[in-house]
């Protein structure tokens, strides 16, 4: 399996990471090699087997609907690149 | 015992030094934050290091101690992988996205040893977001092999595996995803344990590949892990995956006999691509056991050639979207003036991740996108089930696993970094586990060119005690866990940045 | 050229939950922003999710209300796409094993027939925190108090064929949600918002492509939304062009919608199993028991309210559709003792008063008591209906309650049959020629002239007289002229 560059671009864009024209290349080819060693997944039959998304078999416990959390915006806020009116600020969104 | 040094005692025989009051916790503390002060500028196992914190708290134990009421572990000096949140105390994850970090909270497993009263030296260094197998990923700089500051720890917890090497820390926390307890424990000649997955909460570690994460202890014995484990383990309601089942106390059957224990040796894990000394030594750790009375029977795990690939699709995808949080907007590393929206994203996250953390991400992101969710991801998850599967039949049959944590002993810097298939090859005998969510340890069985290498012990889900019992049984007869490297001389350090 | 229509909706429901789906932050609307989100909320590094079993129960209500399958392992997942106001970069729902499956919702048209509206399915997931644009220049501010609200979101069958049925089974839904109790129905706060998909083809035809508008959050906006699709695919399709397959945007102010992005710039989510959850198991006695304390349904209520209070379909349908409406007609209705003025008064005025002004029956500032107890009034003959508008405003501007404000603008009504004999007289004493005329007149001319003189009397009385007895003693009185007896 091997990866051309539109594709790279593509998913560097779904990953929201920006990639230089020096490491274009780099990335390309260790992706590609990456892609290879698990391309050995494609020769096993496993038509009829259950996919397993968790080691454990065990089920999900619920939480009584309680409120149990305090306001610690400053604290949270502190940590913030950037916070005006108790609100985080971004570039301005443009739908 | 007593002609020890305070740095070369075991957790126990700290506990034993302050349960005895030959020394108070400030002695003890002092004496590692010193050799910290002298030996981490050489091994680089701290990013952060808490003097004072650790002074404080030392004080705080010492008066307990005098008081009454204490536990064990009141006053013991140990270090976290900085994976863990601490609160008000920096937790980076090895990555420049969070190098200013101070989380406002603990992790489960943090806040447990501060609730028996340890003492934290400080937060270890790692391979970035615990991404990698040599610890030379890590944004803080690699963590130097105190048995050949020319090779790698191991990673990703290469810097609490390195430190407990350096007897600069005499126990530390780290964690697993497909490997990174076992194999700096092998590569560092210690003792590491990576649990059951759902053993230890995963609430306040930052996350990895969630399926699969897993805390576990590393220190100088067997004995040493499952004091360790004892605080560790337990259940978690802030955690969905932790397991809801009694935690029993894994020093209490430690020393039973392993008479008639019947110990599995699979063959794909004695095949092409192991180092022929490492096998040498593997093999006689086997006839030591069976020595004592176990019973080595052959089997196969027929599906162990998936494991590889099966893990890099598994953890690369888990990761891609784990990772998605660390975005710029409220907390962590941002762009200097963005100019846009997206521009805030895709700068923050070139600049704040490096190569192998980047390299993951996007192949992650390539396993689940549409179209090949189902060749890539489905197909994995399939694998990770014949995977299962055949431990599930293997232990029908034995009662622990055990063969070679790693194929090699360290590798020198740099020797595997432009190849990451070939470093992700070195975990090709500890993923299987992970995926499995099986508990297994390694521990130190001899040294090839010098270097340690270690056997691994796997257990059935939930048979830490065993596991723990095997190994300390191991270690009663052998004593390659109590070989140490000699401190670095300051002379040959000076003498390596010449070079 | 005909066209045929073909809308699906896609609903979601903010679920009336007191924390959120993963975290015990507390839901409250309107609080200072950012002060309701949790370490977990905001995505902070290891924090996980721990899933609040109310929302599973009022996911499950809403199943049996609409007679679906309720999913016994159900799963969340994963939906990764970057967003400032998605905090962990993925939001976490369900997709392949939803928890609720198969379901109908019937709705009955203007002409009155009833036409089934399948539910694909309903799943649980996180609702996504508020971008604020106007507040700074050059940026967007976000506010985390919404992350993690508990949301239902309830995808229908392309079954619905105009905007008018569009808009019927949206109120029905906001019957059934409200009626649970699992929605406070506060649309102005976005606690019911709507995505529709719509196409349209000829009679018989292949599907057309669809077009989908996300996010309105009225009935109204909705209904708008559709009509304007419509028309712009017709006119599309009509001048030849094709109908691209994209997402839209529709301004409920200028009733204008634009593209957002195609099908090729669509998001590539990237779906996956959560791994921090694990699958939920609900138990068939777990359901049992939910289905055996389900609160009454709109359907139900409507049939009830014909035959308990004899309403006529309309009015029944809509007192019924709106749990809270419906709890205060009843209490009108059983405080006061006549549910067919009540029914007026609420349907009548009240819902007027509160369309105008846009408030919800929640913050209604007349009390259900407060109601009744006027309609007392009425009933007893101390005030009568024009008297009762004024005590009506009186109470809507907070004045206080019927009995105060009759006392205090002196607004009782005369019924001393004395008093407005004499009253009667002194008019027909004082209009000579007016009773004149009355007298020539033919019988079926009479009663409209009579208006004449109860006008008068009840100016005379300044309002307080009783109107049916003037009317009555007006009758007499004038009947004893004719029959040429002496007042």
């Amino acid at each position: 399996m091997s990866i051309n560059h539109k594709e790279i671009m593509k998913l560097a864009e779904l990953a929201r990471i920006q990639l230089n024209d020096e490491t274009i290349k780099e990335t390309t080819k260790s992706i590609t090699d990456v892609l290879c060693l698990i391309d050995q997944l494609g020769a096993e039959k496993t038509n009829d087997i259950q996919p397993m998304a968790h080691p454990t078999d065990a089920f999900q416990c619920l939480r009584a609907d309680e409120v149990t959390e305090s306001d610690q915006r400053q604290t949270f806020q502190n940590l913030a690149p950037l916070a005006e009116n108790g609100l985080y600020l971004v570039p301005k969104v443009i739908d | 015992m007593g002609s020890k040094d305070i740095h070369e005692k075991t957790i126990a025989e700290i506990i034993f030094a302050l349960n005895a009051r030959e020394f108070s916790s400030l002695e003890i503390t002092q004496h590692f934050l010193n050799r910290i002060k002298t030996l981490n500028s050489v091994y680089n196992c701290f990013i952060t290091i808490c003097e004072e914190s650790a002074l404080k708290q030392a004080k705080i134990a010492d008066q307990k101690r005098m008081t009454g009421e204490f536990s064990d572990f009141c006053g013991v000096p140990i270090a976290h992988k900085d994976i863990f949140c601490t609160k008000d105390l920096r937790t980076t994850c090895g990555s420049k996205m969070l190098d200013n970090f101070i989380p406002p909270y603990d992790a489960t497993v943090v806040e447990k040893f501060s609730f028996e009263g340890a003492v934290v030296l400080g937060k270890t260094n790692m391979d970035e977001f615990a991404m990698g197998s040599s610890n030379e990923t890590s944004y803080f700089g690699a963590v130097k092999n105190p048995w050949d500051i020319k090779t790698v720890p191991g990673g990703s917890s290469g810097g609490s595996a390195a430190a407990i090497a350096a007897q600069i820390t005499p126990g530390a926390t780290g964690t697993d995803t497909g490997g990174s307890i076992r194999q700096p424990a092998a590569l560092c000649g210690i003792s590491g344990l990576k649990p059951t997955y759902g053993r230890v909460s995963r609430w306040g570690m930052i996350a990895f590949a969630s399926s699969l994460d897993q805390a576990g202890p590393m220190a100088k014995t067997a004995e040493d892990c499952a004091l360790m484990l004892k605080i560790m383990a337990g259940y978690d309601a802030k955690d969905s995956t932790s397991a809801n089942i009694i935690t029993p106390d894994y020093t209490e059957k430690i020393s039973r006999s392993i008479n008639g224990l019947k110990i599995g040796v699979p063959k794909e894990y004695f095949q092409d691509g192991l180092n022929f000394e490492t096998e040498k030594s593997v093999l006689d750790a086997l006839s030591q056991l069976e020595k004592q009375g176990a019973i080595l029977v052959p089997i196969s795990l027929p599906h162990s050639h998936l494991a590889v690939p099966a893990y890099y699709v598994i953890a690369p995808a888990e990761a891609s979207s784990n990772l998605s949080r660390f975005d710029g907007v409220r907390y962590g590393h941002r762009c200097e003036n963005p100019k846009d929206l997206n521009d805030m994203y895709t700068r923050s996250r070139a600049e704040g991740f490096g190569d192998e953390v980047k390299r993951r991400i996007l192949v992650g992101t390539y396993c689940l996108s549409a179209g090949y969710y189902d060749a890539y991801y489905r197909k994995a998850q399939q694998a990770r089930r014949l995977i299962k599967q055949d431990f599930v039949s293997a232990f029908n049959e034995v009662d622990v696993i055990i063969g070679p944590t790693c194929p090699n002993p360290a590798f020198e810097f740099g020797a595997k970094k432009n190849d990451p298939v070939e470093m992700y090859l070195e975990d090709i005998f500890t993923i299987a586990t992970n995926l499995a969510g099986l508990p297994g340890m390694s521990i130190p069985c001899g040294l090839v060119d010098k270097k340690p290498v270690g056997i691994q012990i796997i257990g059935n889900y939930f048979r830490e005690a065993l596991i723990l019992n095997v190994a300390h049984q191991y270690q009663t007869i052998t004593d390659w866990h109590q070989n140490y490297p000699k401190d670095e001389k300051i002379e040959s350090i000076r003498k390596m940045r010449l070079e | 050229m005909e066209w045929e229509i073909v809308i699906g909706l896609e609903v979601h429901v903010q679920l009336a939950t007191k924390s959120k789906i993963f975290s015990g932050s507390s839901t409250t609307f309107g609080s200072k922003p950012n002060t309701q989100a949790s370490a977990l909320d905001l995505g902070m590094p290891g924090t996980l999710p721990t899933p609040n079993e109310e929302a599973f129960r009022q996911a499950i209500m809403f199943g049996l209300a609409i007679n679906a399958d309720i999913e016994k392992c159900s799963i969340f997942e994963r939906k990764n796409y970057f967003y400032p106001d998605l905090p962990k970069g993925y939001q976490t729902t369900q997709l392949e094993k939803p928890i609720v499956r198969s379901g109908n919702i019937v709705i009955e048209l203007s002409d009155g027939t009833r036409k089934s509206i399948r539910i694909h399915h309903a799943h649980l997931e996180e609702d996504a925190g508020k971008s604020l644009h106007e507040e700074f220049q050059e940026m967007t501010g976000i506010d985390f108090n919404r992350a993690g609200t508990p949301l239902i979101e309830i995808v229908s069958e392309p079954d619905l064929s105009s905007a008018e049925e569009a808009t019927l089974f949206a109120k029905k839904l906001y019957g059934i949600v409200t009626s649970l109790g699992i929605c406070d129905g506060e649309m102005a706060q976005g606690s019911m918002r709507f995505d529709v998909n719509v196409s349209i083809r000829k009679p018989g035809g292949t599907l057309g492509t669809r077009t989908e508008t996300k996010n309105l959050n009225s009935f109204r906006f909705m209904e708008d939304a559709i009509d304007i699709e419509v028309q712009r695919q017709i006119d599309l399709i009509e001048d030849g062009k094709k109908v691209v397959q994209e997402t839209r945007l529709f301004n409920g102010e200028t009733k204008k919608s634009k593209s957002l992005r195609s099908k090729e710039e669509a998001n590539d989510y990237r779906y996956f199993p959560c791994p921090d959850l694990l699958p939920v198991i609900i138990e068939d006695e777990y359901i049992e028991e939910i289905r055996r304390t389900l609160p009454e349904l709109p359907e139900a209520k409507l049939k009830r309210f014909k035959e308990q209070y004899s309403l006529s379909n309309y009015d029944a349908n809509i007192l019924s559709s709106d749990q809270l409406l419906g709890q205060y007609f009843e209490v009108v209705a059983k405080k006061s003792g006549d549910a067919k003025i009540a029914a007026n008064w609420i349907l009548g005025e009240l819902l007027a008063r509160l369309n105008s002004t846009g408030l919800t029956i929640t913050l209604c500032p007349i009390k259900s008591e407060d109601l009744a107890e006027m309609i007392c009034r009425i009933l007893d003959n101390t005030i009568s209906g024009k008297m009762a508008k004024e005590v009506f405003d009186g109470m809507w501007k907070g004045d206080g309650n019927a009995d105060s404000i009759i006392s205090s603008r002196g607004l009782k009504q005369v019924s001393d049959s004395s008093v407005i004999e004499s009253l009667v007289i002194h008019i027909i004493k004082i209009n000579p020629n007016q009773v004149d005329d009355y007298l020539k007149a033919e019988e079926a001319k009479r009663s409209k002239m009579l208006g004449y003189f109860v006008g008068q009397v009840m100016k005379a009385s300044k309002g307080q007289a009783n109107p049916k007895q003037v009317n009555k003693i007006l009758r007499g009185q004038l009947n004893k002229l004719i029959n040429n007896i002496e007042l």
